[in-house]
């Protein structure tokens, strides 16, 4: 049980040699070895969604990967999301909508929806639902977060519409809104 | 503005407890009683562990009382003698390695000698469960206005119902955690958390130390709703009585099993009303008794049961008004804090009973609402007189308007006379909800803020109030920069620690913009008289700084204390007068589908128009609403906690499950903004307020689909089939 | 606790039949629940075969569909080819827990972790899938109708491995699946039911109604009997009762409640045979 292994972990596009327990999950090799601690703990059950990472482009739950079984294989965290000092587009609509709130499963969900949009550069309101569907968040009710990544998906289609304020919420002097 | 944190959160550099690295930090954790209640006989350890190498705390180890600080002391920090309820806190263990600390965790054996106990909080106890003054009641409270067995008597007619609210649990995303340690002498904490103050309290009395020598600083906190209101407090003692006896820094982070199991939940209850209204549909008498289920200490039930019973009769004028309601004890882990304290469970039974007395008048549900809303000049159960200029028919007719409530109405009845098994209607709410502590329970907090002035120019805002999603950080540097006109990126805002900033008060009671807010404002133009005159934008930066140079080394720091409004009087023994400074008004409608093969619901479609005062920030603002809205759609809908021997058996996400994205319907959310003199800008509160409109809208929305009469939440699937009597 | 990490099948074969308490691990969406908590309460061996490339492929040959042991559901999702000639394999694996368990849960997995509420099995059931067992001796090949004994037992060696599960092609005039669950992702099943009809032949399939997910062959032979015109037509969702009785046996738990779990397998069937025109 205490044996160790040491492996050469990909990481941000970055080759990163740690050695570890060899049953430690990768959400603690991660957070305690490589001290990348934007990737959250929440239920070590697989349901929460904010120890989300891509592996090879996929969203995976790091509590349920050993980081053993990661030779070989491209891991993305939040750390690894801006281009230089520029924001990601999911991060800048995220700001610019309030997408974040409490910010504790905010790193997860975005890297669900990067792995989604890198798949699918126009998604619906539905796809976005189901892609986001294993990701909790308990402060903004999601509705921020599904307008944030259709903002982030038209923006890398070059398109620069900000997305109908109307569509979320109102105010008494607007128009009553037909459907 | 953005929000002021967002950068941080957006890349994973935001530092909650388990993200911040301490050098030899040791980790804690908790041993707990498995039964409900008894005397404790023994405590083995098991020999396969060696136990040098661990600290372990036990009642014994408490400099000052074993209580935890709250409105009554009775709960002890760690059990001594007996429990009163399942996993109760034992002993507390450290150690370096977390999978040795698990271990031997699991090596720890509680011997306890168990005794009758209670779960049931509906029936009377049997003798050999009483465990709290005579009776098991933790507070009773009554409120009386007008006659209303004789309005009872006179009335056309007279509508009973029963209506039942489950437990909820909180599932902020990041769990319960705190470090201990201590520094030159001073106890720390520092963790997730909503009331450093209270905290603080709690560390002093049962540490016995005094003020300057317990510190308690708020880390970055993930979630709160309620659920880092009280319980922090137990938390934050074990991890500072770890520290002590260990000599280090301990750090405790529950997992999600053990948060779910052991911290608190929503208060269940059981609400009745008999009301008495005329043929036209006038509401002549409430006569209403409020029942929650408090678990096995007092923690806050005797607050949420204030907050219950004066918000029981809902937003109408009534003549003859009696709420009578009880806290009692039951063998359950504790109940406590929850985002609308009190208010979500009573609102629910006035609302589905107002559907229930429309539906035996046979009348339309808005009708009978318009007829009955509050208008100014006209008073609560309370007697406090409304005159706060706000429009509460508009702000139904407008939710009737977005809801398409009368176009649906004749669709809906198409769609389901043809469709096999898909049944669709909407339903509304409408709810008010009282901002700030109850009663002079504002007065009694005596908050104090600062506004500081810096050498640099820049303003420091200092109070105990802390964000942990709401907004509050960005809400407060908003509040100071319109009122100073000066940039955002001026302002800081100083981190949570009672060795710097006032007792600004709890973050809690849709409180913190509105009073504290206000503190603030007040603040800023204590800080510009100290300067000698009504500074703005750079002015006030060039006074700020010629203040300096004139007081070389000094602070200049503004200090206010909250002030009650004026004519607001609350009298606590007989509960009349202005129970709250102001109240948020607002109707919800929630358009739904029922499908009659899985009694499942579907939300189509949600529309919240509230009145909450001024808005101080759209995007804020939009987010309270839409996230209470949809933590409401999970209590009506899913959120079951199921209970064996009065402990959660479901504790965990697999076994409780909250909406996800794929749940929500388009949640839109109007604003009316009718200010209010006394808060920040023109604000009221509106953190809990969305909380209170979403169970019972959708519920009423369910029992104009399918006919049935639904009076519980959760209305799971299971239970919507039994009401519907199809089994 | 030990993880082993075979680098080759045979290297997995050999390490299985050297120790018969080994657990195989494909995907470990599962068994790494609860790791931390587990891990000190257990001193079981892992045997991890995410590094077995033998074991990855999906293919199709003239007359089956092969999925290998680590075929994940989000292979099925997003194969054009499995959605036109088993849209029930898709429509399943869209429902088992979200994206991410879809990325690295596989459907050997879910067979052997014989869960009662297994997503992936009534589909594969439906199918008529056959399960390949290999080991040092050679392969087997045993129909996944009877795979399961009991409650998480199975007609597996200890020193045998899920290689591959192979469905047979063939012409179906109707399939369908329906999921019931808590909330619509990231759900455990209430009750779910899986239906294909080739020609005469009805399957029908449930999960969360018994030990395990299993065939229902009452409801086969009575739903065959009144789409050939044979039977009484419908009338009620509890003209199903009685089949649903003889062929299952829900229980009350923490997820649901017995009478919950036959009501709505009724009522799903009844008004899919409905919609059917059946």
């Amino acid at each position: 049980m205490s044996n160790t292994t040491t492996l050469t972990l990909r990481i941000n596009d970055e080759d990163v040699t740690v050695a570890f327990p060899t049953h430690h999950t990768l959400l603690e090799v991660l957070r305690e070895e490589c001290r990348l601690t934007g990737t959250k703990h929440g239920c070590e059950l697989g349901e929460c969604g904010t120890c989300t990472v891509l592996v090879d482009g996929k969203p995976m739950l790091s509590c349920l990967v050993l980081a053993a079984e990661m030779d070989g294989h491209e891991i993305r965290t939040v750390e690894g999301m801006m281009i230089g000092n520029t924001l990601h587009p999911l991060q800048q609509a995220f700001a610019d909508l309030g997408a974040a709130q409490c910010g504790y499963c905010t790193p997860g969900i975005l890297m669900a929806a990067e792995a989604l949009l890198e798949a699918n550069p126009d998604p619906t309101r539905e796809q976005i639902q189901e892609a986001l569907a294993g990701n909790l968040c308990r402060c903004t009710g999601y509705i921020k977060i599904l307008e944030a990544v259709e903002w982030a998906a038209a923006t890398q289609r070059g398109e620069d519409t900000p997305p109908a304020k109307e569509s979320i919420y109102g105010s008494p002097h607007a128009a009553t809104k037909g459907e | 503005m953005k929000r002021r944190e967002a950068i941080d959160k957006l890349t994973g550099r935001e530092a909650y407890i388990d993200d911040i690295a301490i050098a030899g930090v040791w980790w804690g954790c908790t041993v707990r009683s498995a039964v409900p209640r008894g005397r404790i006989r023994d405590i083995r350890f098991g020999a396969e562990i060696d136990w040098s190498e661990f600290v372990v705390v036990d009642h014994r180890d408490l400099p000052g009382p074993n209580q935890v600080a709250m409105i009554e002391n009775d709960q002890p920090v760690l059990a001594s003698d007996r429990v009163r309820h399942i996993h109760e806190a034992v002993l507390l263990l450290a150690h370096p390695d977390r999978d040795r600390l698990r271990e031997a965790r699991r090596a720890i054996h509680i011997e306890i000698d168990e005794e009758p106990a209670i779960f049931d909080y509906r029936v009377p106890p049997p003798a050999d469960t009483v465990q709290h003054g005579g009776d098991n009641v933790f507070k009773r409270v009554r409120i009386d206005k007008g006659d209303v067995d004789a309005a009872l008597v006179a009335a056309d007619h007279v509508v009973e119902g029963v209506y039942e609210t489950g437990a909820q649990e909180h599932v902020y995303l990041e769990n319960q955690g705190m470090v201990g340690y201590v520094e030159d002498g001073v106890v720390t904490v520092k963790g997730s958390m909503q009331c450093p103050y209270y905290i603080h309290a709690a560390l002093r009395h049962a540490l016995a130390r005094a003020d300057n020598e317990v510190r308690v600083i708020q880390a970055a906190t993930g979630g709160g709703f309620g659920g880092k209101e009280d319980y922090p407090s137990v938390l934050a003692l074990h991890a500072a009585l770890l520290a002590l006896k260990a000599e280090r820094p301990v750090k405790i982070l529950y997992d999600r099993d053990e948060d779910m199991a052991a911290t608190t939940k929503r208060h269940p209850a059981r609400v009745r009303h008999r009301t008495g209204v005329t043929s036209q549909g006038r509401i002549v008498a409430q006569d209403i008794e409020v029942l929650l289920d408090g678990g096995a200490y007092v923690t806050l039930s005797p607050v949420v049961l204030s907050r219950g019973v004066i918000h029981a009769s809902g937003p109408y004028h009534c003549d003859n008004v009696r709420v009578e309601g009880r806290a009692v004890l039951t063998n359950a882990v504790p109940f406590g804090a929850f985002r609308g304290f009190g208010a979500p469970q009573t609102i629910f039974a006035c609302e589905r009973h107002m559907d229930v007395i429309a539906d035996e008048l046979g009348m339309c549900p808005l009708g009978l609402r318009r007829k009955n809303l509050i208008q100014d000049g006209q008073s609560t159960s309370t007697g406090q007189v409304i005159r706060d200029g706000t429009d509460r028919i508009e702000i139904l007719d407008r939710a009737v308007r977005d809801a398409e409530f009368h176009q649906r109405e004749a669709a809906d009845r198409a769609f389901n006379s043809t469709h096999p098994y898909l049944r669709r209607a909407t339903g509304i709410a409408t709810f008010y909800h009282g901002a700030g502590f109850t009663g002079a329970g504002e007065t009694y907090l005596d908050s104090r803020a600062q506004v500081v002035g810096l050498a640099t120019g820049e303003v420091e805002i200092r109070t105990a109030n802390v964000e942990m999603g709401q907004g509050a950080l960005t809400t407060f540097v908003k509040i100071v920069a319109e009122k100073l006109a000066v940039e955002p990126d001026r302002i800081r805002v100083a981190e949570v620690d009672t060795f710097h900033v006032p007792n600004s008060g709890p973050t809690v009671a849709s409180r913190t913009s509105m009073i504290v807010g206000r503190l603030l404002e007040r603040g800023c133009d204590a800080l510009c008289a100290t300067l000698g005159g009504d500074w703005t934008g750079d002015k006030f930066e060039r006074e700020l700084l010629r203040w300096h140079a004139e007081h070389p080394g000094q602070e200049l720091i503004a200090e206010v204390r909250y002030e009650p409004p004026p004519g607001v009087e609350w009298d606590d023994e007989r509960y009349e007068g202005s129970a709250y400074g102001t109240f948020a008004w607002a109707t919800y409608a929630a358009h739904v589908e029922v499908d009659l093969r899985t009694f499942g619901v579907r939300l189509l479609d949600f529309v919240a128009v509230q009145d909450v005062g001024t808005v101080l920030d759209e995007v804020l603002a939009a987010g309270q609403v839409q996230g209470g809205v949809v933590q409401g759609v999970g209590w009506a809908l899913m959120e079951e906690c199921q209970f064996v021997d009065g402990a959660m058996a479901n504790h965990n996400l697999t076994n409780y499950s909250i909406p996800s994205s794929d749940d929500v319907p388009p949640v839109r959310v109007v604003f009316y903004e009718t200010p209010y003199a006394h808060g920040a800008q023109g604000a009221k509160g509106i953190g809990e307020l969305p909380m209170d409109g979403a169970a019972p809208a959708i519920v009423n929305a369910v029992a104009r689909a399918t006919g049935a009469r639904p009076a519980v939440v959760p209305l799971t699937p299971e239970v919507l089939m039994r009401v519907m009597g199809s089994a | 606790m030990t993880i082993l990490l075979p680098g080759t099948l045979t290297d997995a074969y050999r390490m299985l039949s050297d120790d018969p308490d080994v657990t195989p691990v494909a995907g470990g969406t599962d068994l790494f629940a609860h790791w931390p908590e587990n891990r000190v309460k257990q001193s079981t061996t892992y045997l991890d075969l995410s590094g077995l490339a033998e074991l990855r492929s999906m293919r199709w040959t003239k007359s089956e569909l092969v999925l290998g042991a680590l075929t994940t559901y989000w292979d099925v999702v997003t194969d054009a080819r499995v959605a036109a000639e088993f849209p029930n394999l898709v429509t399943a694996a869209r429902q088992v827990g979200a994206v991410q368990i879809q990325a690295r849960g596989t459907w050997a997995g879910n067979i052997v972790n014989a869960s009662p509420a297994a997503d992936g099995v009534p589909v594969l059931l439906a199918y008529d899938a056959t399960v390949r067992l290999g080991s040092r001796d050679g392969v087997e090949d045993i129909p996944l109708d009877e795979f399961y004994l009991d409650y998480k037992k199975m007609r597996r060696r200890p020193d045998q491995l899920v290689t591959e599960i192979r469905i047979p092609r063939r012409t179906y005039q109707r399939a369908w699946f329906e999921k019931v669950g808590p909330r619509k992702s990231q759900a455990i099943t209430k009750v779910g039911v899986a239906v294909t009809v080739a020609g005469e032949t009805w399957r029908i399939a449930a999960n969360s109604v018994a030990p395990t997910v299993c065939r229902c062959p009452a409801l086969e032979r009575y739903c065959a009997a009144v789409a050939g015109a044979k039977g009484q037509p419908l009338t009620s969702p509890s003209d199903l009762l009685p089949a649903i009785r003889s062929d299952v046996s829900p229980i009350d738990d923490i997820r649901s409640t017995a009478e919950y779990r036959e009501q709505v397998l009724a009522r799903i069937l009844f008004h899919a045979l409905n919609d059917a025109g059946v």
